[in-house]
């Protein structure tokens, strides 16, 4: 071994060198990651800064302290059964089914979530269902020894009997009016379902019987308003990030007999179970008819079809968000294409409703931008899920239980981002998902993967909640602490004719239009709005 | 060390798949170890294997050491591989790291597939990256990119030193 190329007469440098050489390859991959890992954080940070959104849930609503409530139910049927539960009121069907289906699948949580639920502090009094099993079920479920729930066979003699505070009310469609009307000059605060009304007289008579009744808090039964993505929505739209909303895609997709409105016909139905005279109150007068009672749903005597149904959810959605109102003119178009069944509400409905004037502001020259249409499209025969999505000049937001925001290629606001490449028109520019506290700017498509199932973040207080409760325990918070609701009548109003009038077109096949200063839907000489609107006979 | 009896070819492949494994890992730990807001959390939760356990693991309680021993693991083995510092003890350390991987969500028939850049079947790349990992275990040459050999000259001493 020659001494010059040997180093302590052990090893040669030849041996350091090659033994070395994986150091200067670590360091390089090491500052390689730390530089890029770096300067994405930087980006992003920036991004964040530049749009500057705020995320932000709803304020939780006030104590629910005093004396407790006494509440009425009015209709225990499906949707009725549900507020009662939100309320903190399950059936004892309901909770042994629950406590077995738990017991085979740990993962189901159902039952835990309930008993978790807040303590309302209110008592159910009074049950009014012209289904004998419905009201039975509510007084051996409900009733304590302490507390007897009484039934009484008219909403009338509820209301009038002083046993109740407040009634919550989950009657079809044709009845939400006149039973809210009564409770309300009965004193008795309401929370009906949606849609607020079955008709476009009934909807002026509601908010009348609400404006000269101030002390009653109303509340309409759209619980998506306590979504909690929705006030991080509304400031994203105040910042001018979507920039000039030209248009808005909602839908409804579904597939089964349940979302088509086929529900069980109960064994027990019959004209000795089912007060069948009250239940068609001012409905056409018809044959007791099994079918009619439990899928009412189907017929325009008593329900409103997908324009009562479910636009009216995507609408107030919507509405909650921008505050547009009634639109200035819809068309509407449609048929019985999956379900020809009898029914004679349709199945596929495409709305558009016109708002040539409103504008979220945009990032363009003065004047350019004004206008909008608001888009529902629905299929009971797909369930396809297309996802909601508001379309703006600089920007496009998808809005769920997350909301993305993905810049505009063409955009005003961001073409000097998108210019410099610190931009990419394919990856979204912010995504705040409710579950958690936590925002996030530029994501991977894996990242945005596993976050869109829902699973990148821990539940807020470790708790998933209800929205019906959240909904329920705000009307119930007015009625102890005072206060409006977020969806009283002046939203109720909008709601309710924003959905006749797609009704309307429906049927008539012709765009119909909206009178602001005279607050009324323009018809045609000699028309009846409403005759057409809830006619029944079959029109396909 | 038998590494004496391979040819300078076989030796020369054995090392760059250790380096290019090696920097493999070491890149993946980097970027986590600079990213505060990555988490397993997501990986771990979607799991459609094994599901309860990889669940478990992503628990409050857990996923903060169950994400600080991954960045650990996967610095630790790149260096490991890369510089040729206990390359039996870093094989077995990834090893254990791709087979947590591979099990979480393996690309078996029946099973929901999670975003992938290519087709699998059973085989993934997670899968192949063990099975480099068992050869080098195998065949763990240190007469380049070796700094044990540094400490260790004796066993390490090339035929022709």
């Amino acid at each position: 071994m020659k001494n010059e190329n040997t180093i302590f007469n052990r090893w040669s440098r030849r041996d350091i060198l090659k033994s070395l050489a994986g150091i200067p390859v670590l360091g390089t991959v090491w500052f390689a990651g730390a530089k890029l890992t770096g300067s994405a954080k930087q980006e992003k940070e920036f991004l964040l800064e530049t749009l500057n959104i705020r995320a932000a849930a709803p304020p939780a609503s006030g104590p629910m302290s005093g004396s407790p409530i006494r509440l009425g139910v009015i209709g225990f049927g499906i949707r009725g059964e549900q507020l009662c539960r939100a309320l903190g009121f399950a059936t004892k069907e309901w909770l042994a089914s629950m406590k077995e289906s738990s017991e085979k699948n740990p993962n189901d949580t159902r039952l835990k979530e309930f008993l978790e639920q807040e303590n309302l502090n209110l008592k159910i009094t009074a049950v009014c269902d012209v289904f004998d099993v419905n009201a039975e079920r509510v007084i051996n479920s409900f009733s304590t020894p302490e507390n007897k729930v009484t039934r009484f066979a008219t909403h009338r003699q509820l209301l009038a009997s002083g046993q109740v505070d407040a009634v919550i009310i989950a009657a079809p469609d044709h009845w939400h009016a006149p039973m809210a009307i009564d409770a309300i000059t009965a004193g008795v605060h309401v929370y009906v379902e949606k849609p607020m009304t079955h008709s476009i007289s009934e909807t002026y008579a509601l908010r009348d019987a609400v404006r000269s009744n101030d002390k009653i808090v109303f509340q309409v039964g759209h619980q998506h308003r306590q979504t909690q993505s929705f006030l991080t929505a509304m400031d994203i739209i105040n910042k001018k990030t979507l920039g000039h909303i030209s248009l808005i895609t909602t839908n409804t997709n579904r597939n089964d007999d349940n979302g088509a409105w086929q529900y069980d016909i109960h064994e027990k139905a019959s004209p000795q179970t089912i007060d069948w005279e009250m239940f068609l109150g001012n409905a056409p007068k018809v044959p007791f008819n099994k079918e009619h009672f439990f899928r009412w749903r189907k017929w325009w005597a008593y329900g409103s079809g997908l324009s009562g149904d479910l636009l009216t959810h995507d609408y107030d959605r919507i509405n909650c968000l921008l505050k547009m109102g009634i639109p200035t003119s819809v068309m509407a178009s449609g048929g019985i294409y999956t379900h020809r069944d009898g029914r004679n509400v349709p199945d596929v409905l495409q709305v558009n409703m016109e708002y040539p004037d409103f504008s979220t502001g945009g990032s363009q020259a003065a004047g350019k931008e004004k206008g909008m249409t608001f888009i529902y499209s629905a299929t009971l025969g797909n369930q396809f899920d297309r996802g909601t999505y508001l379309m703006g000049h600089d920007a496009t937001m998808e809005l769920g239980n997350m909301i993305t925001i993905h810049a505009d290629a063409r955009s005003t606001r961001f073409a000097d981002m998108i210019k410099e490449k610190r931009i990419d028109p394919n990856v979204p520019v912010y995504q705040y998902n409710p579950m958690a506290n936590a925002t996030d700017a530029v994501t991977s498509a894996t990242a945005k993967y596993f976050a869109n199932k829902g699973l990148l973040w821990t539940y807020r207080d470790g708790k998933r909640v209800d929205s019906t409760f959240l909904h329920m325990r705000e009307w119930l918070s007015c009625i102890r602490n005072g206060g409006t609701p977020s969806c009283s009548i002046t939203e109720g109003f909008q709601e309710a004719i924003s959905a006749h009038m797609a009704g309307l077109s429906y049927k008539l096949g012709r765009r119909i239009e909206w009178d602001a200063a005279a607050e009324k839907i323009i018809s045609k000489p000699g028309e009846d709005l409403d005759a057409i609107l809830i006619n029944n006979e079959v029109v396909v | 060390m038998k590494s004496n009896e391979f040819s300078t070819g076989q030796n020369g492949t054995l090392i760059l798949l250790r380096i290019l494994i090696g920097w493999h890992f070491l890149y993946e730990g980097v970027l986590k170890l600079y990213n505060p807001a990555w988490t397993s959390k997501g990986y771990l939760l979607s799991a459609s294997f094994f599901k309860p356990f990889f669940v478990w693991i992503s628990g409050d309680s857990m996923i903060g050491v169950v994400d600080t021993l991954n960045i650990v693991g996967l610095i630790a083995v790149g260096v490991g591989l890369l510089i040729g510092f206990k390359i039996r003890w870093a094989c077995v350390g990834g090893i254990l790291l791709l087979a947590m991987y591979y099990l979480a969500h393996p690309p078996f028939p029946g099973l929901e597939q999670g975003p992938a850049e290519g087709s699998y079947w059973i085989v993934n790349k997670n899968l192949i990256e063990l099975a480099a990992l068992l050869v080098l275990y195998q065949f763990p040459v240190y007469t380049s990119f070796g700094i044990e050999r540094l400490f260790n000259r004796k066993k390490v001493e090339p035929a022709n030193g």
